[in-house]
């Protein structure tokens, strides 16, 4: 990380490559100035991206931390710096900040363990930076299982990579479920929760949820069905935030800071905090 | 000021029990003996904590907003002077006439610990400009006083003036009190909080903005604004605010004749009515208003 | 202890002003608040709060964070050089003084905010004893003690004296540069008015303002619950006076200002009260008034104590009891609650 007094500053990366995933979901590669990969992170945490004039927000990093050579951030399209960030081209520099909040725990509790990635939408994005760490970790991590929907087949994100390669990987089954039956469409049609129940996955398994927050509910219910513990579950959480170290104040709920205390916690963690979020 | 009260109470109590209001919108004691909080009463019961004294100074009338999202009449205390705000709101169809019961209580002048609120001084009268039934009281209002910061402001030069307000609106902290109580402040989303506006900001780099808020704002309660005095009394920072709109009233009264916004729910606001005795804009240009 | 007249205090202020700017409070268009000192000004120190809490110190309530600039496609962004200028704050009162430590928790706490540091440390805090508590003061339900303030030095003025006691290294540091205009004097002129002040505290209307409720953190998700956040909450403006006038609401906010060939990054004070304050492009978190009001006192007395080892971020000071257009403030708030209800709620 370059050299700076103050937390809140960012530096300047380059958009490398621009990849549309669907309708509203582009994919952008970053990279520093100098072409190196801006900051390390780890599977789960976040950057602060920002056009100047345009806005600031935080957005999960989406590729994994295995990756040296560059970061990516999938984002979708839903206000202003979003909308701007999509006219964007290759090229084109942006300010990020970085790297924010804690991770999934992949080198302790998920270690060793069979996990279930479910995700909803955009929800795949904080989350396909942790199935590349494992597929490149392989032998850390037992089976696999990503269940992935979305509301429609183009909505799905990353789906070429899911196709070619996720569902290549020695021990990985990946399940993917659109909303709406759709011409086309082979796959399975259910929402996500439901899809879950009909999967009757044993409950020997870890689990990474992030979606819309509906479909956390009714999958976490789907889960508490299947006699999932809630210290089995694990979950990212999104709210406003400026700062991203703890201090603007927006993101707490009860004693946590979202950007710092999160934005990944595990079930039972949530349980206790004010249902404000 | 006690006899008063209990008359309120009895009042509520028994409108209550005929069933014509759900909700009392009045004052309770506050921490103090000097002041007392403005309180929304929800059951029969509670209406024992109310509390009406010479500390109830503001204008109840904004809260009334709130209030018509919800099911069934509120009854609202309002002083006189409260009644020009209800109208105003009422005939920018914020508030529905049909939701509320105006309990018109008397007022001898308010006080807070150091003594006759400043609103006071420039006291309207005790005529109800809108009510449902009114308490009695041989109460007399206090006697206007002109406002010596007005006189002082009107003999500046412009240069004065300038310097005047800078050093004012200098003092601002952005905390948008002065534009909450306001009841001619009642955008559902204002301009200041529309993050797409570009104006949008608690506080700006550069205080000129702060001015231009508090200018801006005066533009744009120009010819609605009751002189109520309530952005000034609310001020955490003690800027005479009234000021900048008595100074719209003046110019408006003179240009389109005496205007009282809130005088009733009909009469319209000068600058959005057209009348053929308008000024032209010569007259305009003859102030030096446009070069 | 040393003192010496009070009417050397301007001779002081300009020896002190040869190696640091002073702020002090004194009144201008109409209010107080600490502005810079310069020869022959009027200082108040008659006044308790001023309107402006000295929180704007070290945490103004706007900053330029950096300056982002593009040319020719190229983005460069160019900090704001933090300013190594030191000042001495004069006057500061005991529950001001304190609100300074809880600033420090959370912009001294990793990663640590330089624009914050950069004053704090530059900053030479003398605190001034107050001799006559008001009634909107509960400092001491705090732990604070009006009559003994801190700082680097502390400062009483009694009988046309200024006593002074350095406490720190910096006051140590202030002490030398002054030495010669202070005689050694006895402590007990200060000790009468130390006994007089607390005598004072006992008789304030609030002094019994008891937090009990608030020391058992299993209790936040009962308090958070309260029925009483409803009927506390009805009447709020929703404008951000009790936060901006408090000395210790930190929330902060960080804008754009774009000034056509460049824009200016400023860091600005933000209010939990205000609806944009948690609201997202998809949805807010918290979406009415109760909730924006529970939220600024739950903090206070809840979820801040509970990352700070039980520390308030509540000093007492009062401002919101005089500021609050609606009568609300934190000490109804805690009396509604600790007393299960039975004051500021009117629900069944």
């Amino acid at each position: 990380m370059s050299d700076r007094t103050n937390v809140l500053i960012p530096e300047i990366g380059m958009i490398t490559d621009v990849r549309r995933d669907t309708p509203d979901v582009k994919t952008f590669r970053v990279n520093g100035l100098e072409g190196r990969k801006p900051f390390d992170h780890m599977p789960g945490q976040c950057a602060m991206l920002s056009i100047p004039g345009v806005g600031e927000a935080m957005f999960s990093i989406t590729s994994s931390p295995t990756n040296r050579d560059y970061m990516e951030f999938s984002i979708k399209k839903c206000g202003c710096l979003t909308d701007w960030l999509h006219q964007m081209e290759k090229g084109q520099e942006i300010a990020l900040r970085g790297p924010y909040g804690n991770y999934f725990p992949v080198d302790t509790e998920l270690k060793g363990k069979n996990l279930l990635f479910i995700a909803g939408g955009i929800g795949i994005a904080p989350l396909r930076s942790v199935i590349n760490y494992v597929i490149d970790n392989r032998a850390d991590y037992g089976q696999v299982d990503i269940v992935y929907g979305a509301r429609s087949a183009e909505d799905l994100v990353d789906l070429e990579e899911m196709r070619k390669d996720w569902s290549k990987v020695q021990g990985f089954r990946v399940h993917l479920t659109i909303d709406r039956a759709e011409e086309g469409w082979e796959g399975n049609v259910a929402f996500v929760p439901d899809y879950v129940r009909e999967l009757k996955f044993s409950n020997d398994r870890t689990v990474l949820v992030c979606g819309p927050p509906v479909m956390i509910k009714y999958v976490l219910k789907a889960l508490e069905e299947m006699e999932f513990a809630s210290t089995q579950v694990y979950t990212t959480m999104e709210l406003k935030m400026k700062c991203g170290v703890g201090k603007c104040g927006r993101c707490n709920i009860g004693a946590k800071y979202v950007c710092k205390d999160g934005p990944v916690f595990r079930y039972d963690e949530l349980g206790v905090l004010p249902s404000e979020y | 000021m006690h006899a008063i009260e209990e008359t309120i109470k009895e009042t509520c109590k028994k409108l209550w029990n005929e069933g014509e209001i759900n909700r009392i919108l009045a004052w309770e004691k506050g921490l103090f003996d000097y002041e007392a909080a403005p309180a929304l009463f929800r059951n029969r019961e509670s209406i024992s904590r109310l509390v009406y004294n010479e500390h109830c100074g503001g204008n109840l009338s904004k809260f009334l907003i709130k209030e018509m999202g919800k099911e069934g009449k509120v009854l609202v205390l309002l002083k006189p002077c409260d009644t020009y705000g209800f109208n105003q709101l009422l005939s920018e169809k914020r508030v529905k006439r049909e939701k509320v019961y105006i309990l018109g209580v008397p007022c001898g002048g308010m006080r807070d610990e150091k003594g006759l609120l400043f609103k006071c001084q420039s006291c309207k009268g005790n005529d109800f400009k809108a009510f449902d039934q009114i308490i009695e009281s041989d109460l007399s209002v206090p006697a206007p006083v002109p406002s010596k910061e007005e006189e002082k402001l009107n003999q500046m030069t412009a240069e004065e003036r300038f310097a005047f307000w800078r050093g004012q609106l200098s003092k601002c902290i952005r905390c948008n009190a002065c534009r909450n109580i306001c009841p001619a402040c009642s955008c559902i989303k204002c301009v200041f909080d529309n993050q797409d506006s570009g104006v949008e900001a608690k506080a700006n780099s550069d205080a000129f903005e702060e001015n231009l808020f508090h200018i801006i704002r005066a533009f744009h309660v120009a010819g609605r604004c009751t002189d109520c005095g309530e952005c000034s009394r609310v001020c955490p920072q003690n800027i005479p605010l009234y000021l900048l709109n008595r100074k719209m009233i003046e110019e408006i009264n003179e240009r389109y004749g005496t205007h009282q916004a809130g005088e009733s729910p009909d009469s319209k606001s000068p600058l959005t009515d057209f009348k053929e005795s308008d000024p032209e804009i010569s007259a305009i240009y003859g102030k030096g208003g446009v070069s | 202890m040393l003192k010496m007249p009070l009417e050397r205090l301007d001779e002081l202020f300009f020896e002190l002003s040869k190696e640091h700017q002073i702020f002090a409070p004194m009144e201008k268009a109409g209010s107080v608040s600490f502005f810079p000192w310069k020869k022959g000004d009027t200082l108040c120190f008659d006044t308790l709060l001023t309107d402006r809490a000295p929180k704007s110190f070290f945490f103004p309530q706007s900053e330029t964070l950096y300056r982002a600039r593009k040319e020719e496609g190229s983005l460069s962004i160019v900090p704001e050089e933090a300013e190594e200028k030191s000042a001495v704050y004069f006057g500061v009162r005991a529950c001001d003084r304190r609100s300074f430590e809880l600033l420090d928790r959370v912009f001294l706490s990793t990663p640590c905010d330089s624009c914050y540091e950069s004053k704090r440390r530059n900053g030479y805090v003398v605190a001034l004893a107050c001799k006559n508590p008001e009634n909107t003061c509960f400092c001491q339900s705090f732990g604070i003690d009006p009559a003994w303030p801190g700082g680097d030095v502390s400062v009483w003025i009694a009988d046309g004296e200024l006593y002074w006691k350095s406490l720190t290294e910096k006051g140590d540091a202030l002490t030398e540069l002054v030495s010669e205009m202070f005689e050694e004097g006895d402590r007990k002129k200060v000790e009468e008015q130390k006994a007089e002040i607390r005598k004072k505290l006992d008789a304030l209307p609030l002094k019994d303002l008891s937090l009990e409720r608030f020391e058992h953190p299993d209790s936040s998700m009962e308090l958070f619950e309260s029925e009483q956040w409803e009927s506390l909450s009805e009447t709020c403006l929703g404008c951000g006076i009790c936060t901006f006038v408090c000395p210790t609401c930190q929330c902060y906010d960080i804008c754009d200002y774009n000034a056509g060939h460049e824009v200016r990054k400023f860091r600005c004070w933000d209010s939990c009260m205000y609806p944009g304050f948690t609201e997202m492009a998809h949805g807010n978190n918290r979406n009415n008034q109760m909730q924006r009001f529970r939220q600024r006192f739950m903090h206070k007395l809840v979820y801040f104590p509970e990352n700070n080892g039980g520390i308030y971020s509540c000093v007492g000071c009062g401002r919101c009891l005089r500021k609050c257009p609606s009568s609300l403030n934190i000490a109804r708030v805690i009396k509604a609650l600790g007393e299960n209800g039975t004051e500021g709620g009117n629900h069944e």
